[in-house]
């Protein structure tokens, strides 16, 4: 009876019958309560013509539209227990095989029945889900022209029939987001098979239940970027033969295939970016895809004037996921950028909130220093935050070393007040960076000489010597030259980024040596960041004294020549290279317990991965 | 409309170590997981409440964790819809074969073909489908109207309500109350008494809004006295 129908919609006869709506929905109905009663043979039918696949004719694709708005008009007859093979057909329908006005009927389909019976709206949600990536075969095309028309095809209805569920079950949401999140590819699953599901967790974000599903979308991303985050082991980080470190990153400005150069003459071009050598890394690879894709949806978020609301759930995400994950190497460049766009509200926000968490003696102690930590490498590296408010931040950290020093007696115990310490290092990183545009501030000096700080670093509990080495050091210098203060006892570290004191204060997670914002490894997201970050190289001392000249022009390695790869003539590598190491992030790998080799020098790139989620 | 009860409880919250400085916080935060669910405990769909503290001291449990116990006294609405209880909800989608109701805009209703009366029929007007009396011309169900319909069953999963509109006494609110009250519509917020003491629509949301008054003032109360 089922293969008898013609299409009355067609408006010719092929048949000698013709059926209204009506009477194939009652067919429909027939061959639905038939199976119940034993007589399968027209249901049988009907889940032959569903399990058509491949290229079809238009007597086909009539065919199968047919049945299938037959099946949305009977939808309430379908029964859960009898009619399990149609309904394993039905969840089953890739609409990525199909052609649009199949899918439209499918997509009517699946509403009828989340609108009819409360047990359908899991699986239907589910099958829509699934329906966010095509097949693998399919993923292939995706690139060319006819995929993304047929990728548009499929995502516009499968968007539209999640909004028409919602219209007619409204906690729908509520399941909608727990299945998302179920069903979220994992780190080591196909990259793009989860970009494109991340694009749709983004579309659902904008849409029109955005306001209830949105900041779930969110979290999983950020959750998912941690996962791949933490997949990147530090030792990966392979140090470079040539001696270059990670300040050669900031001072190579020049990629080899792109071709965007800093307009500062000073910055020696053509050294290779050490970023070319994270191509190899397939997790390092898909963690930056997926930041690059969530840029992008920051800024569209950013033009619709959403980007504030959105800041709040970035916000707490990143306090619950990536401040404590301790040492997360780049998923935390979402807020950096999420700050850039927006510096007024999101960027006085971000260090505001570090803050508090750093004073407020109800977090744990690693959970402050982890903060402290954030907020020193974002207030020396965001271009877009302005010197006023770095100023009053400094202010806040030095009152509060302060109040902390008023009621210490004892003497130096970088375990016990290892959050003064890590205070402490975090006004002297700051100031590293942003002292040269900080003393052209008329009245800075004399606010900077109001500000207790000398008496902070002078204190007994002497943080000039258990701070991380290499920060106080060019602190000190900078700080004699500017003519802030000096002090009388000279600190010898044998050239030595870090030291024994400093590794106590850190502990185990090494929160001594924790620079989060440094330059950013990953290509793509670099692209997104560059353009508001502060590179070391840029930052140039706030002096032209002649007894640190020398040094200087090693530090900064500002040469006009041009610095290529094994340049070396007349030019002390380990002098330069030390000079090198000392402002940046130390992700080496430390001598503890004697396990491991110490790194001479800063690592610079990633190393390819043998497998992915090798380590 | 019925189905919809205050109930007066006595509970107890568990609230966890961590929060004691922040119980009022802990408090709502558990009683708000229940919403919109449905409680067998209170044998209903939990719409609201309104909570007081029993007691200032709480007793802490035995447990590995030294969870404490709040004691409260609440008032809970509860959305409890029972077979025949007659339901009021809006049309939000009309085919040939079934009427698609939201009910206090967040249960989803179906009522399938065999369920309408004979007396409506289905007609497209203006691209639109509408179900129209055959013997009272004014009484048409279209997208949008408040329609009562009777509760065959619910489902307490998803919330979602089987109903039927077989009897007279259901239909186009609009309509019925016109001829009850044999004039011109009359101001619909007039209560409507009935044995299991069901309240109208409006009351109902006049009642969600009072307990979200009162639970924002108790809030306000208790951030002030426990800071």
């Amino acid at each position: 009876m089922i293969m008898d129908m013609a299409d009355p919609n067609a408006g010719h006869q092929q048949m000698d019958e013709v059926f209204t709506d009506n009477e194939l929905v009652h067919l429909v109905r027939n061959a639905l309560k038939s199976i119940v009663l034993g007589d399968g043979k027209s249901y049988h039918d009907l889940i032959g013509v569903m399990h058509q696949k491949g290229p079809m004719s238009p007597d086909e694709v009539a065919m199968l539209v047919t049945c299938l708005k037959a099946l949305s008009g009977a939808a309430s007859s379908i029964d859960l227990t009898h009619h399990q093979a149609l309904l394993s057909t039905i969840f089953s329908m890739s609409m990525w095989n199909y052609v649009p006005e199949i899918m439209d009927a499918i997509i009517d389909l699946v509403i009828s029945m989340a609108a009819s019976n409360g047990k359908y709206v899991d699986p239907c949600l589910s099958m829509l889900i699934r329906n966010f990536t095509p097949p693998y075969s399919f993923l292939r095309m995706m690139k060319q022209p006819r995929g993304l028309s047929i990728k548009e095809q499929v995502l516009s209805r499968v968007h539209s029939a999640l909004e028409g569920i919602s219209r007619l079950v409204p906690l729908a949401p509520m399941v909608l987001l727990t299945l998302i999140v179920q069903r979220m590819p994992r780190q080591n699953d196909n990259e793009d098979v989860l970009l494109m599901y991340v694009e749709n967790m983004f579309r659902l974000e904008s849409g029109s239940i955005g306001h209830l599903v949105g900041s779930t979308m969110f979290v999983a991303v950020v959750d998912r970027m941690i996962d791949l985050d933490l997949d990147i082991a530090w030792e990966d980080i392979l140090q470079d033969d040539a001696g270059k470190g990670i300040f050669q990153l900031e001072l190579d400005e020049i990629n080899e295939i792109d071709d965007e150069i800093e307009n500062d003459v000073n910055e020696p071009l053509g050294a290779q970016m050490n970023r070319m050598g994270v191509v190899g890394n397939a997790i390092a690879e898909k963690l930056d895809s997926l930041l690059a894709l969530t840029f992008g949806h920051l800024e569209s978020c950013q033009e619709q004037g959403r980007l504030n609301e959105v800041f709040g759930t970035l916000l707490n995400s990143f306090q619950t996921t990536v401040l404590t994950a301790y040492k997360s190497k780049f998923a935390q460049f979402v807020m950096f950028y999420a700050c850039a766009l927006d510096p007024e509200d999101c960027g006085v926000r971000f260090a505001r909130t570090l803050l508090d968490i750093f004073v407020c003696n109800d977090y744990p102690p690693m959970t402050r220093m982890s903060a402290v930590a954030y907020l020193a490498s974002y207030l020396a590296r965001g271009k877009f935050i302005s010197t006023d408010f770095v100023v009053e931040i400094l202010r806040r950290l030095v009152d509060w070393c302060m109040d902390y020093c008023k009621i210490q007696n004892g003497d130096t115990n970088p375990e016990l007040h290892r959050s003064f310490y890590s205070g402490c290092q975090a006004i002297m990183y700051v100031l590293c960076f942003r002292m040269r545009s900080l003393v052209h501030i008329p009245g800075f000096k004399s606010q900077l000489s109001r500000m207790p700080l000398e008496s902070i670093l002078k204190h007994r509990l002497d943080p000039l010597r258990v701070c991380l080495p290499s920060v106080v050091e060019e602190f000190l210098r900078q700080a004699k030259a500017a003519h802030l203060f000096t002090v009388s006892k000279t600190f010898v570290f044998d050239n030595l980024p870090e030291s024994e004191l400093s590794r106590t204060f850190g502990g185990l997670e090494r929160l001594d040596m924790f620079f989060p914002f440094d330059p950013c490894l990953l290509k793509k997201s670099d692209r997104y960041v560059r353009p508001n970050y502060i590179f070391w190289s840029t930052v140039q001392t706030s002096f032209e004294d002649e007894e640190v000249s020398d040094q200087d022009d090693e530090e900064e390695g500002t040469h006009d020549g041009a610095m290529t790869i094994g340049d070396q003539d007349g030019f002390d590598i380990d002098e330069f290279d030390n000079a090198l190491n000392k402002m940046s992030i130390t992700p080496k790998n430390f001598k503890w317990g004697g396990d491991m080799q110490p790194l001479a020098r800063m690592p610079s790139k990633l190393r390819p991965s043998t497998s992915p989620g090798s380590f | 409309m019925e189905g919809l009860k205050v109930s007066d409880a006595n509970l107890m919250v568990c609230v966890h170590p961590s929060m004691s400085r922040r119980v009022s916080h802990a408090v709502l935060h558990q009683l708000s997981s229940l919403l919109f669910k449905f409680n067998e405990s209170f044998d209903g769909v939990v719409l609201a409440y309104d909570v007081g503290f029993v007691d200032e001291a709480a007793k802490i449990l035995p447990g590995i964790l030294p969870y404490f116990g709040v004691k409260l006294k609440a008032k809970m609405l509860l959305f409890s819809p029972k077979p025949n209880m007659l339901i009021e909800g809006k049309v939000v989608k009309l085919t040939q074969e079934s009427l698609h109701v939201i009910v206090l805009g967040f249960a989803s209703a179906i009522i399938t073909r065999e369920d309408i009366r004979e007396e409506f029929a289905y007609k497209t007007k203006n691209g639109n489908g509408v179900y129209c009396s055959e013997n009272q011309k004014h009484h048409t169900l279209k997208v949008g109207t408040m329609i009562r319909f009777m509760v065959k069953s619910m489902d307490e999963e998803i919330l979602h309500i089987y109903g039927t509109l077989l009897k007279d006494n259901t239909g186009s609110i609009s309509w019925l109350d016109n001829e009850s009250t044999g004039g011109p519509i009359t101001d619909r917020s007039k209560k409507r008494s009935s044995e299991n003491h069901g309240m109208t629509e409006q009351q109902a949301i006049k009642d969600i809004r009072h307990a979200d008054d009162q639970l924002k003032k108790a809030k306000k109360r208790r951030t002030v006295e426990q800071p």
